[in-house]
């Protein structure tokens, strides 16, 4: 079914929440280096789509693949063992841990010299070496912290001077980066951003579009839920429309923009053709 | 055959009374998302009304009912009032907690009142049995049947008729919406918790004829009674908690016709534990829902520890090592041992309540099996002492994690709820299994705490044996806050689903937490067994978990230094002012819940 080329794809992926489906029958293939965007209206299922390809939710119908291996339903955890992160739309920072500890949570689940790989035991050992601390543990955790300073750099001076601050007293903003650095930190094959610029400013706005096209220009293959239109058409290679959990449309920025069907699910159902008759002469 | 009616009619008798309560938790849940721990206290409360309206004033049953009614509303009135509404922008362990903090004010007040000796509540009604079937049935029988069922008519037609039965139910369904559309949510809370204590009153008070007999001790078996019916029936959903009432009560029955009533509460019990692991939205729940959603707040209240220097607490160790070379009396010195025994225990919930977010309730239980473990080691196998106590934390390690393990998958109230009925659980087991823990009689003639051959006697190297054993536990618990598990116990806290989504796995790291706080409550529960030289299944008590939790809390959660900062405040000066022990309770409940209301980081604050 899925073409080993792309790094994921989502076939007749479905859910339903009582009489309502939120997800409804969506493919969609990602190829690795691409950036795809997800847009459409509040309510559309586009959150619940990224839960359900990130083992939040589980579908009632169709099948997700990473590089080609099956991954529906597996569990969270072991999804971010297979390096795919993301960040939450209402921006879930871990709000009593410092700056450093919330990117190090990032990188939880590359740590290897903490998690000896030994069935029933395994707990054991990782609480025996949380507590002797070989050097190969504290070495690691160093050479961790070291990484988090550099992704937080990516931030210019952002998050860097907080970096022992607790997450609740960032503002809203610097929470969102936190985000950002703590799904960067898990090295990712695959990243899911959900709404990245929600609540910033334009110049905010602008700083999270360059890091996004940044991580794009180094390869990182990118799934963006957003509702900035100007900072889809320029970053992505695709867009997919979705509204009431179907996928209405698909294609390159201007494509989808000109679509009737796209702009009738954002301007509201009968308001479509009024809108389409007003594009006429301008164009 | 007849038998079997009458198991049948007294379950759902007994069953319509649960249900009563649990109606009313039901309500409160659906409304503020709240396990109103205080609901068997209303409970309490309601029966003494009865009680003093039936004995002392001597009204006709319909007053009586009247009064117990009116009375009972008005106590969740002032409980909402002045317990909860302050704390509505509270994190959300908050409520929880001064719900539990309500329910033991109100419990001792009412201990104090009427003294915790049983009390006699007859029925008003005439000892009339009528013959049906097989079986038979009596007037009060029939009067409780058409309590249940016309409160449920009644509520059914307010909340279904009435514009403020609407907004009740609006705000259930979603709060925030029904506050932008002019709901008053304040007014919706008051009523919702005037009708859930007026059930829960009434209740106790037909409880009490019921039975012929009322006392204090009812007030948590109330509450774990209608916590069952309403998680059985679905949180939240009010015909289910009547249906989980009454399934309750069947099962309850059905269960001492078989085996006899000792194990009464066990078989409760395992329909909580069984429903949360298996079906936890409840037996009537729908198809999967999205699972309920904690936002951005934390769980805990967000602050910054206070960090003492290093020489100050240089000096304060010093100053604790070298006490007993001054010429104190032994009883300072045993205050002071109790202070470190209970510190141990608060090391294991400032682990398990602050750092992970897990607030246990049952944690006495640990402290049971601790010494349950090294006294039967060192009296039946001859065990050295401190190997049998060493031996004891293993086991509270081990078998503690194990029985808590099917509610890794809880959060938040339903934690509680579960380790408070494994808590039960475990001293029912206890009671009950007597060919290995003698069961009622206790295990007598434990020997005296030891080490290394010599006998510990004096005062003071008890004193020492435990605040070097304490300190000990402490700073390899500080060593474990520092690695990468402290880190990721906190994250789990702060936000269990980013956590998942970051390779956290919740039941690797709750079990490691278990394992780690188990361990020490067991090590403590196993000195005490030697310090005690006798133990039985009442020893280790629900008002030992409250007073470890009132010290977490007072400490600051996941606050090493603060546990044991706690457990000298709260074990110490309680000694040291000579306060009445039938006012101790009382105080930890007032403390606790002016701590969740003005201090709820704790005197050192979370970490």
């Amino acid at each position: 079914m899925a073409q080993p080329a792309q790094l994921l794809s989502l076939r007749g992926l479905t859910r339903r929440f009582g009489g309502l489906t939120a997800v409804d029958a969506i493919d969609l293939d990602l190829a690795a280096g691409e950036l795809v965007s997800i847009i459409g209206p509040n309510g559309a299922g586009k959150t619940t789509l990224f839960n359900l390809v990130t083992g939040l939710d589980r579908p009632d119908a169709g099948e997700v693949h990473l590089d080609g291996h099956p991954i529906t339903g597996l569990s969270p955890e072991k999804l971010a063992g297979k390096a795919v992160a993301r960040t939450f739309q209402l921006g879930r920072v871990f709000g009593n841990l410092s700056v450093m500890d919330n990117v190090l949570i990032g990188a939880h689940a590359r740590l290897s010299a903490v998690k000896p790989d030994v069935p029933l035991i395994g707990p054991l050992l990782e609480l025996g070496l949380a507590l002797l601390r070989p050097a190969s543990v504290t070495s690691e955790e160093e050479q961790l912290r070291e990484e988090v300073r550099a992704i937080l750099a990516r931030f210019g001076d952002r998050l860097l001077p907080r970096i022992d601050q607790p997450a609740y007293s960032l503002s809203y903003a610097n929470r969102r980066r936190v985000e950002i650095a703590r799904a960067l930190a898990l090295k990712p094959r695959l990243l899911l951003l959900d709404e990245p610029t929600a609540g910033m400013n334009p110049s905010e706005t602008e700083e999270m579009q360059a890091l996004v096209a940044e991580l794009k220009a180094e390869g990182l293959t990118i799934l963006l839920i957003e509702h900035k239109l100007d900072m889809v058409m320029r970053l992505s290679d695709r867009i997919v429309v979705m509204d009431e959990g179907r996928k209405i449309a698909e294609g390159a920025g201007e494509e989808v923009r000109n679509d009737p069907k796209v702009i009738e699910a954002y301007l509201g159902h009968g308001l479509s053709r009024a809108s389409a008759d007003q594009r006429e002469p301008a164009t | 055959m007849s038998s079997w009616l009458d198991y049948t009619i007294n379950g759902l008798i007994v069953g319509n009374l649960y249900a009563l309560v649990a109606v009313g938790l039901a309500l409160i849940f659906g409304v503020s998302r709240l396990i109103n721990f205080a609901q068997g206290s209303i409970y309490v409360v309601g029966a003494y009304i009865g009680w003093v309206a039936v004995v002392q004033l001597r009204t006709p049953l319909a007053v009586t009912i009247v009064l117990v009614t009116v009375a009972s509303a008005l106590v969740g009135l002032i409980i909402e009032r002045f317990g909860l509404r302050p704390l509505q922008n509270s994190a959300r362990i908050a409520p929880l907690l001064a719900t539990i903090g309500i329910s033991f004010v109100l419990d001792q007040i009412v201990m104090l009142i009427f003294s915790p000796n049983p009390r006699a509540l007859p029925s008003q009604l005439p000892d009339i049995r009528f013959q049906v079937g097989g079986g038979t049935i009596g007037l009060l029988d029939l009067l409780i049947a058409g309590v249940g069922i016309s409160s449920a008519l009644l509520l059914f037609v307010f909340l279904r008729f009435s514009k403020l039965g609407w907004a009740v139910r609006a705000a259930a369904q979603d709060r925030d919406a029904a506050m932008q559309m002019g709901v008053d949510v304040n007014r919706v809370n008051q009523v919702v918790f005037a009708i859930a204590a007026a059930l829960g009153g009434l209740s106790g008070t037909l409880v009490g004829m019921y039975y012929n007999q009322i006392d204090t001790a009812m007030s948590l078996q109330a509450t774990l009674k209608g916590v069952v019916a309403e998680v059985v029936g679905g949180a939240g959903n009010v015909p289910g908690a009547v249906a989980g009432g009454l399934l309750l009560g069947l099962v309850e029955s059905y269960g001492v016709a078989l085996f006899g009533t000792s194990y009464r509460n066990l078989f409760a019990f395992l329909l909580l534990i069984g429903v949360l692991v298996l079906r936890p939205n409840g037996l009537f729940a729908s198809a999967r829902q999205l699972p309920p959603e904690p936002l951005t707040g934390t769980f805990v209240a967000p602050s910054r520890p206070v960090r003492l220097p290093l020489w100050a607490l240089l000096m304060a160790f010093a100053v604790f090592v070298l006490l007993p070379l001054f010429p104190v009396s032994s009883y300072v010195l045993q205050t002071l041992t109790n202070a470190w025994l209970f510190g141990m225990l608060a090391l294991s919930l400032t682990l398990v309540a602050g750092t992970v977010g897990q607030v246990s309730l049952g944690h006495a239980a640990l402290l049971a099996i601790g010494a349950y473990t090294s006294a039967l080691l060192s009296v039946n196998l001859a065990f050295p002492v401190s190997v049998a106590i060493i031996c004891g934390g293993l086991m509270s390690a081990a078998l503690g994690t194990l029985l808590i393990s099917p509610s890794f998958r809880l959060r938040g109230h339903y934690v509680s709820i579960a380790t408070l009925a494994i808590g039960e659980i475990v001293s029912l087991v206890i009671l009950n299994w007597e060919p290995v823990t003698r069961g009622p009689i206790g295990i007598s003639g434990i020997p005296p705490l030891s080490l290394f051959g010599y006998d510990l006697i004096g005062a003071a190297s008890i004193y020492w044996f435990c605040f070097v054993v304490m300190v000990l536990l402490a700073l390899v618990q500080v060593r474990l806050l520092g690695s990468h598990i402290g880190r990721s116990f906190r994250a789990i806290r702060d936000d269990d689903v980013a956590a998942r989504a970051y390779g956290l796995s919740l039941n690797r790291y709750k079990a490691l937490a278990f394992i780690f706080g188990g361990f020490a409550a067991g090590v403590s529960g196993g000195i005490a067994a030697h310090l005690y030289s006798y133990i039985n299944h009442e020893t280790f008590n629900t008002q030992q978990s409250i007073l470890a939790l009132t010290i977490v809390i007072l400490g600051g959660l996941g606050n090493v230094l603060g546990a044991i900062v706690g457990s000298v405040a709260l074990v110490g000066l309680p000694e040291v002012f000579r306060i009445a022990a039938e006012y101790r309770i009382l105080i930890y409940g007032i403390v606790l819940l002016l701590l969740v209301r003005f201090r709820p980081q704790g005197l050192l604050g979370t970490i």
